[in-house]
């Protein structure tokens, strides 16, 4: 006898078993057969650039999208649809666009019914479109840069604030602070990596900061990775701006931070708009001493709500720093969750329609329900950020505060 | 006025500065290019990929031993030597058939097997190591340089400085240059032509040794950085005149100073264009660089 069909005995057996216990006992346990019989799982894409220029950022991503999967599936997977379990599927973009789209295309043959991640901008970008081609509902977990809602995909969705909030929030905080403390900055230099982000925020930056009173004396640009600061330093130590606004990815801006302490260049302010590494635990943790007092505009859970300081345990239990990337994926991977939910298929088209139409409030981020308009979640902001005491602290908007901003910083 | 000019001064030294400790690795590089193609009349197009393994080799002696990459001189120049050896030896010796032509494309085959291989086994991760001197720096006066860096310019000028001493003093050093001059005549006077010629590769290949120690603590490794380094090498070769030693040293630092200016004045995006100006200006203008002999 094969073992398949010593299998298939074993399951019919099991099965009158099953049906002869059903028939005898109460009807509270109906469902059991239901688990038993354990629902098709649903299979949805993960992709992070996982190697390559910014693998930090990425690697982080897929630990917290992989979080929010093991959570959904110990708490009963998609309960409208059987407890269907999540299968999340894979995928690297090797920090590379064109790999990123080359993945999406992979995902869509292997049958999943939604992609979530891409982190870059530059990667978001090519793989919201790839996915567009499949009608794959696509949430964007980080990728800030306004042109990946504006291509208007009706597939894709951002959970988070996109650049142009950044910008703004920075923006204003930062003419909130300088008035604040007697107008101490009048000029800014501007530092950001040359790919979709740091261009888009820079030209952004450069458009507002005149209207704070603040003259921008320069931009200024460099490739990713890009492995030595010295002469961008110097350009900032010979023309002495009051504030230094740095848009760079992980790598980069650690680098940055470490070679403006290393030539000794202090200004008024370091004052990041989505800095790569000014709100990351690591960072803090590595460089203490050039970490000291920068600020940040950028992606932050609401401190009040007790499920992001118990994912922020968890995380760091596995031995990882909590970082935006982490908790960001794992908002996303929620808020799909909600979406199947609530569509109770797989069906592409559902999941898309179920995403629009999202009012999801159990998330920890400072937003608000989701209100979805052409993709972007309308209600999602930025806060402002300061590393004091060898932590990250929150500083504005006040109802979130949990210290009170250092500007300018000690010489 | 005065000083807005000592504003320019004050970025300007610490810049050259820059440049000529960056300059001395690319001319190490360089180095072992000039060598091979004075000798071998090939151009190795697998020197970057070659170097990409001795960063790979530098960076997983520390990440994994925990070997220091200034320790690590004694394991991975001989290493690197003897890889080179046994590539001219046994691969592009045999696989060449005395063609140039054939060489190059040996070569050329060689750095797309090495560099995929790389990519399979060691994923394009950029890979940096966190020594406690990285970020120390030397206080010149006029410039902060950074400690790795001025240690590499003193190393890669004292290499040189041993090579050339070799080149002139040693039998072996004394073959090598009649190879280069005279093939026929080194042969008629009992040299034996396989050996040597393996021997050159292997010593040009064990430069690229010791500019990795001397570069991957300011440096990555990543699968796809010979490329980088074989272009700008290239450029030191032609600019110094093919298969000269001093030109090759000078051409780096020139090569080095110049993309560090670049850098300052056009930005990073775009500093390097220097390099390729000066490469298409020295093809159009002097096509036997500044010491080489003519064709």
């Amino acid at each position: 006898m094969s073992d398949k069909t010593r299998n298939i005995i074993l399951d019919r057996r099991r099965f009158i078993a099953g049906s002869a216990a059903g028939g005898l006992v109460a009807t509270g346990i109906i469902g059991m057969p239901h688990i038993a019989r354990a629902a098709t799982p649903v299979k949805i894409g993960i992709i992070h650039p996982v190697t390559g220029g910014v693998s930090y950022s990425g690697t982080q991503g897929r630990a917290g999208a992989m979080m929010a999967v093991d959570d959904i599936n110990a708490a009963g997977g998609i309960k409208s649809l059987g407890g269907a379990k999540i299968e999340a599927l894979l995928a690297d973009a090797q920090s590379k666009a064109d790999v990123g789209a080359a993945e999406v295309e992979k995902l869509n043959e292997a049958g999943v019914s939604a992609v979530v991640g891409g982190y870059a901008s530059f990667i978001c970008m090519a793989t919201t479109q790839a996915a567009a081609k499949h009608g794959l509902p696509y949430i964007v977990d980080v990728g800030t840069d306004d042109r990946i809602i504006k291509a208007g995909l009706a597939n894709t969705f951002r959970f988070s604030p996109g650049y142009g909030v950044f910008v703004e929030t920075a923006v204003s905080a930062l003419g909130q602070l300088n008035n604040a403390a007697g107008k101490p900055a009048k000029t800014a230099m501007i530092v950001h990596e040359d790919s979709a982000f740091g261009t888009g925020t820079a030209g952004l930056l450069a458009k507002q900061l005149p209207g704070i009173g603040i003259e921008v004396m320069e931009i200024m640009k460099h490739p990713t990775p890009n492995l030595d600061f010295n002469n961008i330093v110097l350009r900032i130590k010979a023309q002495k701006p009051d504030v230094v606004i740095p848009a760079d990815y992980y790598n980069e801006y650690v680098l940055f931070a470490r070679t403006m302490q290393q030539q000794k260049v202090r200004p008024k302010a370091i004052y990041s708009v989505l800095g790569g590494a000014a709100s990351q635990y690591k960072f803090v943790k590595e460089f203490p001493e050039a970490a000291a007092y920068i600020m940040d505009c950028n992606h932050w859970y609401n401190p009040q709500k007790p499920a992001a300081l118990e994912l922020k345990k968890k995380t760091e239990a596995k031995g990882l720093f909590y970082t935006y990337e982490v908790f960001l994926n794992y908002e996303a991977v929620m808020l799909l969750a909600d979406a199947l939910e609530r569509a109770a298929s797989t069906d592409r088209a559902k999941i898309t329609a179920a995403l629009a139409s999202s009012t999801w409030s159990g998330h920890f981020m400072p937003y608000g329900p989701t209100k979805f308009e052409g993709g972007q979640n309308t209600g999602a902001r930025a806060v402002n950020l300061q590393v004091l005491d060898n932590d990250i602290k929150v500083i504005l908007p006040p109802e979130f505060a949990s210290a009170k901003p250092v500007f300018p910083m000690p010489a | 006025m005065t000083t807005i000019w000592m504003d320019q001064l004050s970025i300007l030294l610490p810049a050259i500065l820059n440049g000529v400790t960056t300059g001395a690795v690319y001319a190490l590089v360089a180095l072992g290019l000039t060598l091979i193609y004075g000798v071998l009349h090939i151009i190795n197009f697998a020197h970057g990929s070659l170097l990409m393994v001795a960063l790979y080799g530098v960076y997983f002696l520390y990440a994994l031993v925990g070997i220091d990459p200034y320790l690590a001189f004694p394991i991975v120049v001989p290493a690197m030597f003897a890889l080179g050896y046994g590539l001219q030896r046994y691969v592009i010796g045999r696989a060449g058939h005395g063609k140039d032509e054939n060489i190059m494309l040996v070569t050329l085959g060689l750095s797309i097997i090495i560099e995929n291989l790389a990519l399979f086994f060691w994923t394009s991760n950029t890979r940096t190591i966190n020594t406690s001197y990285g970020f120390s720096t030397v206080d010149f006066g006029v410039a902060f340089i950074a400690v790795p860096k001025v240690v590499a310019f003193v190393g890669a000028v004292v290499i040189a400085g041993l090579l050339w001493q070799f080149m002139q003093r040693t039998d072996l050093g004394k073959a090598i240059r009649a190879l280069a001059k005279e093939p026929r005549g080194a042969q008629l006077v009992g040299i034996s032509t396989a050996h040597v010629y393996a021997m050159s590769f292997g010593i040009g290949i064990a430069c690229l040794g010791a500019a990795a120690c001397l570069l991957l603590p300011t440096y990555y490794a990543s699968p796809h950085i010979g490329q980088a380094f074989v272009l700008i090498a290239f450029t030191i070769v032609v600019l110094g005149g093919m298969g000269s030693f001093v030109g090759a040293l000078l051409g780096g630092l020139i090569i080095g100073v110049t993309e560090s200016l670049g850098g300052l004045f056009l930005g990073e995006s775009l500093g390097k264009i220097g390099i390729f100006l000066i490469f298409i200006a020295v093809l159009l203008l002097r096509p036997t660089g500044l010491f080489g002999q003519r064709a």
